[in-house]
């Protein structure tokens, strides 16, 4: 019995042990010999993501299956979200590589902190109840922090890390103290019982709808939604890039989990209340996040604030609480990592020398200093700006769909309204790359298996656009529809 | 063939750019060569779109349907009727054009910008064959992407406020359309743009979807008040991109109200079809006049394209006041076909002109009247073209320019007296704002030194502008093929929008 519900959490444990594998054998190594450490990392995460797929553990017509005391669970959606956090992984992992050793920095903590965070990003994922929850969710916070930190030098990246840190143990607090009032209210900690629970007692408690409140503000904080967002453009400022790439990406993928395993799975019953709350949430994140965005000359930070209005898009998608909504979201949340991670992989590609890339101004005629990651560049910010046939437009045409299918009209017109101000500090960066002439004509350099994994990248964008069929019936099945 | 015809000319073109920028990096004359080749093709391929195309029915014809997202029922559905078969053909033909016409001036990046221009070309094609409806957004915004380019990289001095202000115009005005467009899904459980045509809509719904539809292409074709990008733009563009967007990207707009406005919302169309003339009749007289008084031959000319879409807009929603007055349908085909006809016209008269103003600008870096003055006593052969085409422009009968004009001013009066009355100002303004030019440009005596120095046209530019000429003169003299193409299209469209969908 036991023995089945480990092979369930399979690619839990193999991260969990390449992790702890990876630790012990830098100690072994010596310096020239520090690229077996990466060689490792993406092995585990290609593993990772076999194993995942070859799991064959739904039988007769079961959506899911639980394990240790219904603390975890495996399904499709979880399956997904899992291989696509390993995918990203793996480009994150080509792409920091370069950095890392750019910046001497090329050590084994950042995988060995990378493979934690993804640990926690995964048991977040499968979380069926607040405790695991709440311990995928620190796994992650505590990396990241101590990521955020990496560059022990430099006192932006301690500064950005101690504001991430103060900020997001506030969030913890409330999203803990959020935690125990439901469980006050309802006597359990695991999300079906919890729903059950509410069935039978009515949604109308007040204990019930305070913790909710903190609930959402815990979710919104992870998602980087607006008013819950100050800690990201000074996070996206001062860590190295190579944590920004991770941070942006993969554990929006699990904030998305967890949003559905809670709101959904747990709270479904007060979706009355969280509709709303969500509605203001996403609609302060689109306006702020697109307006502040028009205002900056980092790009680091331009990036930041482009994250929190696609945040904003991914909780359009959640507002209606259909199977529908969650199925658009998902999407949007996977593509939104994917375009992600190559917008600051050509943050990483401009940084040679020495000197980190951080004003747009870096992209002042790429065009013509090399062409090929130009274009890629372009695909990724007419992507994020949601032009066809990029995938980021099937993105939010899905969440728009959900929307309108909601009957918030209005909502979805303020929401292309904002998306079309976006487009305006894309088009800028595109403006940098093919209109300006170059500060320098130095010429774009980069290794292989980086340039591989970036044309990948972009081939995601592009191809995803195109047959974009596969990746929104996969997110569509993955909750029954 | 005939079964995949549609799609060769989508993709022929845009995988072709894809070998342009490849095989072209280093070696312009090959990007060049290569861009004609492929340009060329298509054009030869798709012309079974003319002579194969069966003008005995309206039904779609060349349709190719096979799924392409399944779970929303998105279809990658291809077909063309009586009004998008002659606008293939048109942008089949200015694909070779522009790129014969970049030749020489452009220098800088020659790879990229044909295949820009290839893209272009496949989107195009692309939105006029969808009967998709998201596959039909899907090109009409893609296509902003190689344009942007285009502009912002070829352009002028002020070539990024123009192209910024360009994107961002029609992105805008497209993104309501989306909104009708999934809302449209929502109800129907379909994109299919004829499904749609069926569809029974309340009035209310109706109106909301009209204005969607109409910020879209009222800013692409542009109208009056939302038609400031359009100076900008041209002024800013290189020839090449000056030529499409006048010639092709303008009658997207046009095509737009043909195949979702008028059929999808015949009941608001009727509605609120006073607005729409207003608006139109503001562009032909105010324009007009705006037109008159610039200074730069190219703002000039994309004034009077402005003015002149004002026909196309008024010859499409007269049919509704027609209707009410006669109770006939007769009168109002004549201005649909007015408005088809006046689309294609203009795309061969404006991109015409376009290319004049180009082989000025080539030899003499200017745009402003002011410091031309006699170019006909040093440059014989392009003076003839460039007045031939500006009375073209103007409306002269024997040219393309008059068929349409007229067959729309008839129709207006079947209307009303003062929809044909201030119309038909266009032909006093028209020939105003042209002769004037052609006096200040092409004729007196030579004003200055680079004037005194001009080449003559060269057989390259000779041929562009011959093939056009050639066009606007057998139209001019026998538009009949390209009516009976459209005919039963038309007449199949007024039935259809003179019933009301009203549930």
């Amino acid at each position: 019995m036991y023995g089945a519900q480990l092979l369930l959490a399979a690619p839990e444990f193999w991260v969990l042990a390449m992790a702890c594998v990876i630790m012990v054998v830098d100690l072994f190594l010596r310096e020239e010999r520090r690229g077996i450490i990466h060689m490792l990392a993406m092995l585990t995460v290609i593993f990772a993501a076999i194993i995942t797929l070859r799991g064959d553990y739904l039988v007769d017509g079961m959506t899911s299956v639980t394990a240790f005391s219904n603390s975890f669970i495996r399904d499709p959606m979880g399956d997904v979200l899992k291989v696509f956090s390993f995918v990203i992984m793996g480009l994150i992992f080509t792409y920091s590589k370069f950095y890392l050793r750019n910046f001497k920095m090329f050590r084994a903590d950042f995988f060995t902190l990378s493979l934690f965070a993804l640990l926690g990003v995964m048991l977040l994922i499968s979380a069926n109840s607040m405790l695991m929850i709440y311990l995928g969710l620190e796994l992650i916070s505590l990396s990241v922090y101590a990521l955020v930190a990496f560059n022990r030098d430099s006192s932006r990246g301690t500064e950005a890390a101690m504001k991430y840190f103060v900020l997001g143990s506030m969030a913890s607090g409330m999203l803990l103290y959020g935690m125990s009032m439901i469980y006050g209210a309802t006597g359990s900690l695991d999300l079906p019982t919890i729903a059950s629970a509410i069935q039978q007692q009515g949604s109308d408690d007040i204990l019930l709808t305070f913790g909710l409140v903190f609930v959402v503000v815990g979710i919104a904080f992870k998602f980087g939604a607006v008013p819950f967002h100050m800690w990201i453009p000074d996070v996206y400022e001062g860590a190295p890039p190579a944590v920004i790439l991770f941070v942006s990406s993969v554990p929006k993928l699990a904030a998305f989990a967890m949003a559905y395993r809670f709101l959904s799975s747990g709270l479904g019953e007060l979706h009355v209340h969280w509709q709303s709350m969500l509605a203001v949430l996403a609609l302060l994140s689109i306006v702020l996040g697109n307006l502040a965005a028009i205002m900056q000359t980092n790009i680091k930070r331009m990036l930041a604030y482009s994250t929190i209005s696609h945040m904003g898009f991914v909780f359009l998608g959640l507002i209606p609480g259909t199977a529908y909504g969650f199925g658009a979201s998902m999407y949007y949340v996977i593509v939104y990592g994917i375009m992600s991670v190559a917008s600051f992989a050509m943050v990483i590609l401009l940084s040679a020398n020495g000197v980190e890339a951080e004003n747009m101004d870096d992209f002042k005629g790429l065009n013509r200093r090399n062409p090929y990651y130009a274009a890629i560049m372009g695909l990724v910010m007419f992507s994020m700006a949601g032009v066809p046939p990029m995938v980021g437009f099937f993105a939010k045409l899905m969440v728009l769909k959900a929307v309108i299918d909601a009957g918030m009209m209005w909502l979805a017109v303020t929401a292309v309204v904002f998306a079309v101000i976006g487009a305006f500090y894309y088009l800028r960066i595109v403006k940098f790359m093919y209109f300006d002439d170059p500060e320098h004509e130095t010429t774009v350099f980069a290794p292989v298996d980086f340039g591989t994994a970036l044309t990948l990248n972009g081939a995601m964008i592009l191809g995803l656009g195109m047959f974009s069929s596969s990746l929104i019936a996969i997110c569509m099945t993955s909750f029954g529809l | 063939m005939n079964g995949f015809l549609l799609s060769i000319l989508i993709w022929l073109p845009m995988l072709g750019a894809v070998a342009v920028m490849v095989a072209g990096e280093q070696r312009p004359a090959m990007a060049k060569g290569l861009a004609l080749v492929i340009a060329s093709a298509t054009f030869l391929l798709g012309l079974p779109l003319f002579f194969s195309f069966d003008t005995s029915t309206a039904a779609m014809q060349f349709v190719e349907n096979r799924p392409w997202i399944e779970t929303f029922n998105i279809n990658y559905h291809l077909g063309v009727d009586g009004f998008s078969a002659p606008l293939i053909l048109l942008t089949m033909l200015f694909g070779v054009l522009v790129v014969i016409a970049g030749w020489r001036s452009i220098q800088k990046n020659v790879n990229q910008y044909m295949a820009a221009f290839l893209v272009m070309e496949g989107l195009m094609i692309g939105v006029f064959a969808a009967l998709d409806a998201l596959l039909f957004y899907v090109f009409f915004e893609a296509m902003l992407i190689p344009m942007f380019l285009v502009i912002g990289v070829w352009g002028g001095p002020r070539r990024v406020y123009a192209t910024i202000k360009f994107f961002l115009y029609t992105f805008l005005g497209s993104v309501f359309m989306l909104i009708g467009l999934i809302y449209l899904y929502i109800q129907s459980g379909t994109w299919e743009i004829l499904a749609w045509h069926d569809m029974p809509l309340s009035l209310t719904v109706q109106k909301w979807l009209f204005l969607g539809f109409l910020a879209a292409f009222s800013v692409k074709i542009p109208m009056f008040p939302v038609h400031t990008w359009l100076p900008d733009a041209h002024v800013e563009a290189p020839t090449g991109g000056s030529v499409v967007l006048a010639a092709i990207m303008l009658k997207i707009g046009g095509y737009g109200f043909i195949r979702f406005s008028l059929p999808i919302t015949p009941d608001a169309s009727a509605a609120l079809d006073w607005l729409v003339i207003a608006l139109s009749l503001i562009a032909v007289v105010y324009i007009g006049f705006v037109a008159l008084v610039q200074q730069d031959m190219k703002k000039l000319i994309a004034y009077s394209s402005i003015s002149h879409m004002g026909f196309v807009t008024l010859g499409l929603f007269i049919a509704f006041s027609i209707y009410r007055r006669t109770g006939g349908v007769s009168g109002a085909a004549l201005g649909i076909e007015g408005a088809m006809m006046q689309m294609i016209s203009h795309g061969f008269i404006s991109g015409a002109l376009f290319l004049t103003v180009g082989v000025l600008y080539d030899r003499v870096h200017s745009r402003m009247i002011k410091d031309y003055g006699g170019v006909a006593n040093t440059m014989p052969w392009f003076a003839m073209f460039a007045v031939y085409f500006l009375l073209a422009n103007s409306g002269l009968p024997g040219t393309s320019g008059f068929v349409g004009e007229f067959m729309v001013i008839l129709s207006a009066f079947q209307a009303n007296f003062w929809f044909a009355f201030l119309a038909g100002l266009t032909l006093i303004l028209g020939a105003a704002y042209n002769l004037w030019l052609a006096k200040r440009v092409i004729f007196s005596d030579v004003q200055n030194r680079e004037v005194e120095n001009l080449q003559d046209i060269n057989f390259r530019e000779a041929l562009v502008l011959g093939v056009l000429a050639v066009a606007v003169l057998f139209f001019g003299l026998w538009p009949q093929p390209l009516i009976d193409m459209m005919q039963a299209s038309v007449d199949h469209l007024l039935q259809h929008i003179i019933q009301s969908k009203v549930i």
